[in-house]
């Protein structure tokens, strides 16, 4: 197997507050290959959208990255390369593309400038040069009259439009890899899918890897070829989209998997995941989903599973793992028990 | 856009009126008139006071003398300067030019100085140079101006002669300069003028300013810049600044009357022959055309402050361009 | 993007940590004010001499700060030290009572102003605007001007009057703002006078705003009082007020600098002290301002 693009070893970001230590990221690792999708997947508060950050090292204080985390892209370690040598991977090595088109582009400026700024900042061309770079990306991410389009200003622009702004932002410098933090979130169904066979195509076309961060597994189908399920600043299982799907091993995937409603079924209400997510500054001890798992039971509380290997390439963090005979007797969540809250 | 400005005119020229109507009542609901402080002079007896008041019109009637003032006022007389034995239109068109060249460095100084100083607070925000500044410019603030205007006017003209002790021009040498000695001589009598007001009035910019950019930084555009590889400062100046100088440019609204009224005292420590100094020699002198005519200027430079701020505010910002 | 994050969580306690500090600098500043104030309003007890006794006219003018006058002497021979405290009383007393004009008036004016309906609420938000867009200093030197020989009671009321106007607006747009919502309508209906309503339900909202304003207000007051006095139609020599102390020295300041600079810093210290006080209590009160209802 050749060297992976990028490899995330042990990767915690802490959030130092008065109210307490957040720790949104605890030890997280994988790796992305060279044109691969991999997509990480997960409620709000599990820790995905703070992962992309940091690879990018764009976590400003109180939050930092914690030692022992190491991110390894192109021979560099990105945790601890100084700050010019880190503002020449953002937007030219790695690119990011944000949650909000509506809040993502400056007001102030026009389109195409802000696009042919990544040139600016990266490239040693002219200001012309950038520009028609800028126009070219445009097109590429299917923008009608892109020369005129880039005059506008973000607020002329459609929020379809505006996604399709961002992409070609990170297009700009042709990078190796792209992180996309809920590109479609904010978006119409209908848009949705026109950014989502918009991204494939371009990565079919330019091989550039994808990191696909969301909260729909829809999107994930749609997209990943890999994918990462995240809760309480973990990853929780890892498998490739097929698998996931078809063959989910950790009870929080199973449970998010039963909460998409099907168009084939008829159901009254939907199904939820009984409680939320536990606040970062106070993880559970042992499995940190045990109190909404229906399977969960004492060597949960006592016991933080680790990783378990469940086929090739395919892992869970539950111990459920070794102990397979649990998962007949489900019984009701602790948190609808007791009735604790949260 | 023209619709905008006509209505804020007729506005402020109805503002205008009613703030001379207040003036008239006010200075003519004083006991005595101009012409008491001659009392001390023996030699002026009652009949040349009636006589003066006569030819002044201040024997007739208050409604009378009220219609007679605002007429003029509308038809540019702004009556006659007693003490200055000139008309005050004359006296407005002499000094005005200073005041306004003494406020215009002022007000440069200051917004450079202010918007500068925010800059440099937001990007190293929470260190000890943001603290040191903060705690500058609250100094600055709580100082008065005209004693702030002596210790500079002590420290840089006297104790360290470096610029000139006062007025606009040397009064012995100026003549004879030529065209760029004239210049120099000229921006040195205003290096300590323009100082002291663009530092006493740098704080309430500087402290609207490093809010508003605090206020930008959390938005989504910022994390944008950065992701593109778009270095710290160029993120704050170029990103955050763009945005975070609209609310800065209502400050022009204030700004405007501030400096007048911090222009009043510098001008007289430092004997600049403006507007203030004159106001301020003729108090003594009960000279009212004068008094009022300026407490009248001040109510415009107030109005044509806000309206420049608020014309400045619909241009930069393209999101109102398209709302005319 | 979900508020409840954890990265908008840590952002708001961080936020949160910036309250202890300003409580901090709120604390000293109000110990700052009490400093100066206390020993000032003592100033019969604590001067060490009369303000306006000239005990040696010709041996102790302008004489630099010693042991006996640990702040100097100025150009009539008197003691710069109890000066400063009994220009220190008279400064602040005008100060406050001034400010104190000022609410009243403004707050009453506001009211009247956003009850008023029609002609009468336009035409008082005209003049509202008129008064506004006269500069203070230069209304007060032409009144000032005009009327010479005012006693210090005038003084201060003239001051007073002509500081109202921003809480007139304060006040208006927050009468406006509650006039046509629907628990007025049914306090009206259940009988409760206009009074009743304004005092219940419209002063609560204003008073944060206008006591921050008021608190800065008073540094403003006694820079501008210091201002009138230093240009002589202030308070009147020999009493002693911090701005005719400046203007005593003004003459002589390259010399003899200790006559001008103490009343300055005292100045200085006091306005400072006034205005973290009403920021500390801006940031404190603003922003969950609640709406009593």
């Amino acid at each position: 197997m050749s060297e992976p693009l990028l490899s995330v070893e042990n990767l915690r970001t802490w959030f130092h507050t008065p109210a307490g230590v957040a720790k949104s990221v605890d030890g997280v690792s994988f790796d992305i290959r060279a044109g691969e999708t991999l997509g990480i997947v997960g409620e709000s508060g599990c820790g995905k959208s703070v992962t992309a950050l940091s690879l990018l090292r764009l976590i400003q204080p109180p939050g930092r990255i914690e030692a022992g985390s190491r991110i390894v892209f192109e021979g560099k370690d990105l945790v601890t390369i100084d700050e010019a040598g880190m503002r020449a991977v953002r937007g030219n090595r790695i690119a990011m593309i944000f949650q909000e088109p509506m809040s993502a582009l400056n007001p102030v400026f026009t389109v195409g400038d802000q696009v042919a700024e990544v040139a600016r900042v990266h490239g040693n061309g002219s200001r012309g040069d950038a520009w028609e770079r800028a126009v070219e990306m445009l097109t590429l991410t299917g923008i009608p009259s892109p020369g005129e389009r880039a005059k506008q200003y973000p607020h002329q622009l459609s929020g379809g439009m505006r996604q399709r702004v961002l992409i070609a932002m990170a297009l700009m410098m042709n990078p190796a890899m792209i992180i996309a933090d809920e590109p479609t979130t904010a978006l119409d169904v209908t848009i949705q899918a026109q950014i989502l066979e918009l991204l494939t195509d371009l990565k079919q076309r330019l091989g550039t890897a994808i990191l696909m961060i969301t909260h729909d597994l829809g999107v994930i189908a749609e997209t990943a070829e890999r994918v990462l399920v995240m809760y309480g600043g973990e990853i929780v299982e890892e498998a490739d989209v097929r698998t996931l799907f078809d063959d989910a091993h950790h009870p929080y995937t199973e449970g998010l998997m039963y909460a998409m409603p099907h168009i084939t079924e008829s159901r009254e209400r939907l199904n939820v995941i009984p409680g939320t997510v536990p606040p970062p500054t106070a993880w559970p001890s042992g499995c940190r989903f045990r109190d909404r798992c229906r399977y969960s039971w004492e060597r949960c509380e006592s016991e933080h599973p680790p990783l378990y290997q469940i086929g090739a390439g395919h892992t869970s963090r539950c111990h459920l793992a070794e102990e397979p005979g649990r998962r007949a007797h489900p019984h009701l969540p602790l948190v609808e028990q007791t009735g604790a809250a949260l | 856009m023209a619709a905008f400005l006509a209505r804020r005119l007729a506005q402020g020229i109805i503002v205008v009126a009613l703030v001379a109507t207040i003036v008239f009542l006010l200075i003519h609901a004083a006991p005595g008139d101009p012409f008491s402080a001659s009392l001390e002079n023996p030699a002026i007896t009652e009949s040349v006071r009636e006589t003066w008041r006569r030819e002044y019109g201040l024997d007739r009637p208050l409604g009378e003398q009220y219609v007679r003032y605002v007429q003029n006022v509308f038809r540019g007389n702004l009556g006659f300067s007693f003490s200055l034995q000139r008309p005050v239109v004359d006296v407005i068109g002499d000094t005005l030019p200073n005041t306004l060249l003494l406020m215009s460095v002022g007000l440069i100084g200051a917004f450079g100085l202010g918007i500068g100083t925010a800059i440099v607070q937001v990007r190293k925000r929470g260190r000890r140079v943001d603290r040191l500044l903060g705690s500058l410019s609250l100094t600055l603030f709580s100082v008065p101006d005209f004693w702030l205007a002596l210790l500079i006017l002590v420290g840089f003209a006297y104790w360290i002669p470096i610029f000139p002790i006062g007025g606009a021009t040397d009064a012995v040498m100026y003549d004879m300069l030529g065209p760029a000695g004239k210049l120099a001589d000229r921006a040195k009598h205003l290096v300590l003028p323009a100082l002291t007001l663009a530092l006493l009035y740098y704080p309430l910019i500087a402290r609207h300013q490093r809010a508003a950019l605090l206020e930008v930084l959390p938005e989504g555009y910022i994390s944008t810049a950065r992701a593109k590889g778009v270095g710290e400062n160029a993120v704050i100046t170029r990103h955050a600044l763009r945005n975070a100088l609209l609310p800065v440019i209502t400050l022009l609204g204030v700004a405007f009357p501030a400096l007048l009224t911090g222009a009043v005292f510098i001008e007289k420590v430092f004997s600049w022959p403006g507007m203030g100094l004159v106001i301020i020699n003729s108090i003594h002198s009960r000279d009212y055309p004068l008094l009022m005519a300026a407490v009248l200027m001040g109510s415009v430079f107030v109005i044509a402050g806000s309206l420049l701020a608020d014309v400045l505010y619909r241009a930069i910002d393209p999101r109102m361009r398209d709302e005319f | 993007m979900n508020s409840d994050t954890p990265v908008t969580r840590a952002v708001f306690a961080f936020g949160s940590r910036q309250w202890r500090r300003n409580d901090r600098s709120a604390a000293f500043a109000g110990a700052l004010l009490l400093a100066i104030a206390i020993p000032c309003l003592l100033a019969s007890f604590v001067a060490p001499y009369d303000p306006t006794a000239q005990p040696d006219i010709i041996g102790l003018q302008s004489r630099p700060p010693s042991l006996s006058h640990p702040l100097g002497t100025d150009p009539y021979s008197r003691d710069v030290l109890s000066r400063l405290l009994y220009g220190g009383r008279l400064s602040l007393s005008v100060a406050l009572v001034a400010t104190i004009v000022s609410i009243t008036l403004g707050t009453a004016y506001g009211a009247v102003a956003g009850y008023a309906r029609g002609l009468t609420s336009s035409v008082l938000e005209r003049v509202l605007d008129a008064l506004l867009s006269i500069p203070r200093l230069l209304l007060l030197i032409a009144i000032f001007a005009a009327w010479r020989d005012i006693p210090v009671s005038g003084f201060v009321m003239i001051l007073g009057a002509t500081g109202w106007y921003g809480v007139a607006r304060l006040v208006r747009g927050q009468v406006l703002a509650l006039r046509n919502q629907d628990f007025i309508a049914a306090a009206t209906a259940l009988g409760a006078t206009r009074l009743r309503i304004f005092t219940r339900h419209v002063l609560p909202n204003i008073v944060t705003p206008v006591v921050v304003a008021a608190t800065l207000g008073i540094g403003h007051v006694i820079v501008l009082e210091a201002g009138l006095s230093w240009l002589g139609i202030g308070v009147r020599p020999p009493t002693a007020s911090w701005g005719n102390m400046i203007q005593d020295g003004s003459d002589q300041i390259a010399s003899h600098w200790w006559i001008s600079l103490f009343p300055g810093l005292a100045i200085v210290l006091t306005v400072m002290a006034f205005n973290v006080l009403g920021d500390a209590l801006l940031k404190a009160l603003s922003p969950r301002r609640p709406v009593i209802e």
